[in-house]
């Protein structure tokens, strides 16, 4: 269990004000100039040498995004940091535990990040339903500017950095990181093709790298502590600490900040309260989000939680939103309405997923209550490869996933629903 | 250069190219809807995905990749081969089975990929989608229903027509691609959506279910409904020019044409003269050829050297050198072709046409209009112009302020600003390095040639003539070049007090003028000219004869007959060439290839291909302009005699330009 003094969120759950005296009496604002003046590229390779991976699911390491930002940036042409506040991954709930109790750890972040990959600006981008959290971050900004540790020289550090905070109107793909920038510019929310990549024409055109909220938030904190502190926890190339937000059948659903790499027996049982009805009763975890496939009880209950651990399994970290179901769970009905989820969200620019994520809802729902024959199941899995890798952005991929994980390990229970309709059936005639 | 391989081929791209465009070079066919040569590229059909190495692995999308060199393209693999099937099913399944019905069959991007890329069956088993139609305006008739979403038509409304109403509704497989609020989309270049749209969503409204494409023979021809010579295609079934289609050529219009080149079709069967008319006591009756050619014969012989003729906007080079042989054996050299008493100096040519060729006019960085409203005069060169706005090009502009679709700064409306324009305009201009001045009829008609040639110098750089002339009329530059220009204009001719008047097919002149004289029209359709002449005889229209017309860039290109005549009437010149033998002087051509040849040899001009060379002297004339400017056209849609003839044209001149609003009648 991660001690309570290497923990980074620690008003997590909002035991105190969330507000910049509290803030600065648990740590945050700490001389942040001072951080600040070992050099941009040396936060970088603090950053880097830490091993911070993408909280965002992706799990790309985030100094070497850094990297990739332009050294020398015109005037006319800015570097910019947009910050992914837009978490709508089915599952997912910790960035808006930081937004609205720790804000001040992401505008910090968000500053000293800023600063390593010369940006002129941030842009944080909340997710459209969460009013109270836009709040809570719009007061801690406000606080920040006025106690000048944003805008010119922020924080004494002679270096000029702004943040603005723009809330979204709801939509899930936005969250996608250049669905998110034209949704920024004021556009439709829809995916831009890539290349070129935002590091090289992002917002505005303009070099632009966009990071989660975790990823920039734990940023002070690693500077604070050092590199080697930070990568004491987790295996190898998967350092670090993390939220693990834990929902489902478990008798305490919670957000918590482990160590990388923990167990998942050990994440259940040491903050969730273990689950309903003991371990006998698991059934299936989707260990990532609602675009991760699903990891059947038998494989999931010693893996270890992380990006590398869960790659093997076939399923992936994600953002960590552990989705608990136990035996009472009708796992094709749960798959089926994540189907619906992302035919709902669905942009519509491109064709495979546009088209495609309807098709797979309807044949999930057939499949729920057993119509249709055993080779539907083969005709279903071959569209979800006709979805998956065709599309712009993730979105398709993320639809097909957990019909892929569901087909993978519970085919028996789609055939045995089949089989008890046609039986049904046949009984009536 | 960058060098790529595909499919085992190795080849040099050009720079900047795609993976598509590099597949294409390499002779391999790449399917594809979203993508379009002349529109941005969105990515979003999918379609076109191909293996590339390296890069990650999965299928590209070709039409969004940059062709770098090494890349290794694969066009034939079976993933690839995969890929396509998966995408056109996706398509597919929400695509109505209503081929059979869909006036698109036949010319249908979707179902010649489906035959060549897709699987032949169907996996699909729910119901299909359904989407409302949406109301597009007189021109393009939709059935949402078979829309897939490529987004070309809401990329050619922003980028080239300028009109940014059409957009996408909702998300996910609910969206919906309609105009804003469901107005018409007002848009000159609208008939274009029909040609872009890939599947059966945005079809032609007049020609709806009136033909197949396999039923038409096609002939290739030139647009007289403006000056700038757009090449079209006409559809021919039987004996009717079923519908007029643009042919692709980048020098001219690219691959649009406007709506009146496109649908002013029904007029050619539609208030026609179709056999010969003579007054008797102040009303028309008809009658034969053989009377009314007396009729002709009698006046002409009465009418001695005292006969004029009045060429219109439509005629071809032919017919004009016809006339004027006719009156030139009967002395007179009365001809002109300016009907609406324009005057300006024709002693150079080069003063008087579009110098600029159309294809260099997206590359001028400062434009500057006088007495021109573009968007209705020659939409095509408005096109050619917001490129080069979206390119950075600055425009200014002396007249009323109107919409031209990209940003333009008004001066003001006096001619007299020509000689004295606000010092950034002139610096501006000073500074450009690729200025061009376009003199509008407006210009021309408030005699601001002139002025306009006096100021022309900061137009002309080393290989550079941004001097340029907008006329409106197709038959001008050849009827200026044929000497239908008296040195007062039409007034000249007034003054000579011609015994006989012959207007072919002059339409805007007011005959009035002529109260003494004895008219014969010679045209197509009953219009203007025909209610005030003694003796209408039937003419074949642009489609019904073949014809040589310069453009405004002075490029001479030829129609092809594409069907014949209605009724008795006849092609144009051998109405001449009858009356000619009655008066006993008969013109020395038989057969249309003497006709040509004997205008080609007094105007070896004529005989070319391409851009006519003139050399650029501009006279020197009086730079006093001054008045306020106004556009002659006032209406798009009903500027000739076949547009007024048009009930299509009609329908877009109230809806579109008066304003009046039309519900769908199954509403």
């Amino acid at each position: 269990m991660l001690a309570d003094k290497d923990r980074i969120f620690t008003n997590l759950y909002g035991f105190q004000s969330p507000d910049l005296k509290a803030a600065q009496q648990r740590g945050d604002w700490d001389k942040t100039a001072d951080l600040m003046k070992i050099g941009q590229d040396e936060i970088i390779e603090v950053v880097k040498a830490s091993g911070l991976r993408g909280r965002g699911g992706a799990g790309f390491p985030t100094g070497m995004k850094w990297s990739f930002m332009p050294k020398a940036p015109t005037p006319g042409r800015p570097n910019f940091l947009v910050i992914n506040a837009d978490e709508s991954e089915p599952g997912s709930c910790k960035d808006r535990e930081i937004l609205r109790h720790d804000p001040h750890k992401l505008v910090e972040g968000a500053l000293i990040a800023g600063f390593a990959m010369r940006a002129r600006a941030g842009y944080i981008y909340v997710r459209g339903e969460f009013i109270v959290e836009t709040e809570a971050l719009r007061k801690a900004v406000a606080e920040a500017y006025e106690a000048g540790l944003l805008g010119k020289n922020a924080a004494g550090s002679g270096y000029d950095f702004d943040l603005f905070v723009h809330r979204g109107a709801g939509a899930y793909i936005c969250g996608e990181e250049t669905a998110m920038l034209e949704s920024l510019e004021g556009k439709p929310g829809k995916p831009r093709l890539k290349p070129p990549f935002p590091a090289g024409a992002g917002l505005y055109g303009c070099p632009t790298t966009v990071n989660n909220v975790e990823s920039i938030a734990v940023v002070p904190t690693i500077l604070r502590r050092g590199a080697a502190w930070f990568k004491s926890f987790g295996r190898e190339n998967n350092s670090g600490t993390k939220l693990f937000q834990i929902s489902g059948h478990v008798n305490k659903p919670t957000v918590v900040e482990e160590a990388m790499s923990i167990s998942f027996r050990e994440l259940i049982d040491t903050h969730a309260g273990g689950i309903r009805g003991g371990w006998d009763n698991l059934l299936a975890v989707i260990p990532g989000g609602s675009s991760v496939p699903l990891v059947p009880a038998a494989q999931i209950m010693d893996a270890p939680m992380d990006f590398d651990g869960l790659k093997e399994l076939g399923s992936g970290l994600g953002t960590a939103a552990v989705i608990v179901m136990d035996k009472s769970t009708d796992i094709v009905r749960a798959i089926s309405r994540i189907s619906y989820f992302y035919k709902h969200e669905s942009c519509g620019q491109c064709t495979p997923c546009r088209e495609g994520t309807g098709w797979m809802w309807r044949v999930m729902e057939r499949l729920r209550e057993g119509e249709g024959d055993v080779g539907m199941i083969d005709r279903l899995y071959d569209v979800t490869k006709q979805v998956e890798g065709h599309t712009i952005c993730a979105l398709g991929d993320a639809a097909a996933w957990p019909i892929q994980g569901l087909i993978r390990h519970f085919r028996p229970e789609l055939e045995r629903r089949i089989a008890e309709r046609h039986g049904m059936q046949e009984a009536a005639e | 250069m960058p060098k790529v391989t595909v499919d085992g081929v190795e080849i040099e791209v050009p720079q900047g190219a795609t993976v598509l465009q590099a597949c294409e070079l390499a002779g391999k066919e790449i399917p594809r809807f979203c993508y379009h040569e002349r529109l941005s590229i969105a990515g979003n059909c999918r379609m076109c995905l191909v293996e590339v190495a390296p890069g990650p692995p999965k299928p590209q999308a070709s039409c969004a990749l940059p062709a770098a060199d090494g890349q290794t393209i694969k066009t034939d693999t079976p993933m690839v081969k995969k890929a396509r099937e998966g995408v056109m099913e996706f398509l597919l399944i929400n695509h109505p089975l209503d081929c059979p019905i869909c006036d698109q069959g036949g010319e249908c991007d979707l179902q010649d990929q489906a035959m060549a890329y897709g699987r032949g069956h169907s996996r699909f088993d729910e119901n299909k989608r359904a989407v409302d139609d949406k109301y597009f305006g007189p021109i393009v008739k939709t059935a949402m229903t078979r829309c897939i979403q490529c987004t070309r038509c809401v990329r050619f409304a922003e980028e080239v027509a300028g009109t940014p109403t059409i957009g996408m509704l909702f998300r996910g497989e609910d969206e919906q691609i309609t105009t804003y609020l469901e107005g018409a989309f007002n848009s000159e270049l609208s008939g274009n959506l029909v040609d872009l749209c890939p599947v059966g969503a945005l079809l032609s409204r007049p020609y709806s279910f009136e033909a197949r494409p396999w039923e038409l023979k096609k002939v290739p021809g030139i647009d007289v409904m403006d000056a700038v010579g757009t090449n079209i295609r006409m559809d021919v079934r039987g004996r009717q020019v079923m519908r007029i289609l643009p042919r692709i050529n980048d020098a001219v219009n690219e691959e649009w044409a406007h709506d009146k080149t496109r649908h002013h079709v029904d007029a050619l069967v539609r208030g026609r003269l179709d056999r010969p008319w003579v007054r008797e006591k102040g009303k028309l009756r008809e009658a034969g050829w053989g009377e009314a050619l007396d009729v002709f014969a009698r006046q002409f012989k009465k009418a001695g050297n005292k006969v004029a003729a009045i060429a219109g906007d439509l005629l071809d080079a032919e017919t004009m050198f016809a006339a004027k042989a006719l009156l030139a054996g009967a002395g007179s050299t009365l001809i002109e072709g300016r009907q609406t008493g324009l005057d300006y100096d024709v002693s150079s040519l080069g003063a008087v046409r579009f110098n600029t060729p159309l294809a260099d006019l997206e590359n001028a960085d400062l434009i500057m209009l006088v007495g021109t409203n573009p968007r209705w005069e020659a939409p095509l060169v408005n096109t050619r112009l917001r490129k080069a706005v979206r390119r950075g090009a600055k425009v200014f502009a002396i007249g009323p302020e109107v919409d031209l679709t990209y940003k333009v700064e008004w001066l003001g409306q006096d001619l007299s600003l020509l000689g004295k324009l606000p010092q950034v305009v002139a610096d501006a201009i000073k500074s450009a390095s690729k200025p061009v001045v376009i003199v509008g009829p407006g210009a021309l008609g408030g005699g601001a040639l002139g002025a306009a040639l006096a100021a022309s110098g900061d137009f002309i750089k080393d290989g550079w003539n941004g001097f340029n002339v907008l006329h409106t009329a197709a038959s001008r530059m050849a009827s200026l070049l044929l000497g239908y220009a008296q040195k007062g204009g039409i007034a000249d001719i007034e003054e000579a007090k011609p015994e006989l008047v012959i207007l072919l097919g002059a339409d805007e002149v007011p005959a009035a003028n002529f109260s003494s004289a004895f008219k014969v029209y010679i045209g197509h359709h009953g219009d203007n000219g025909a209610a005030q002449a003694d003796l209408v005889l039937p003419g074949a229209a642009y489609a019904e004869k073949h014809g040589t017309y310069v453009n405004i860039e002075g490029r001479v290109q030829r129609s092809e007959r594409a069907t014949f005549a209605p009724g008795e009437a006849r092609e144009d010149w051998t109405i001449l060439r009858a009356l000619s033998d009655l008066i006993g002087k008969p013109l020395p051509f038989d057969r249309f290839d003497q006709l040509r040849a004997a205008m080609i040899a007094e105007v070896p001009v004529l005989g070319i291909d391409g851009i006519i060379n003139m050399p650029w002297a501009p006279p020197k004339l009086k730079a006093d302009a001054s008045g306020p400017v106004s556009y002659p056209i006032k209406d798009f849609y009903l500027t000739n005699a076949i547009c007024r003839a048009s009930p299509t044209m009609h329908r877009c001149s109230e809806e579109l330009v008066q304003g009046r609003e039309y519900l769908e009648a199954a509403e």
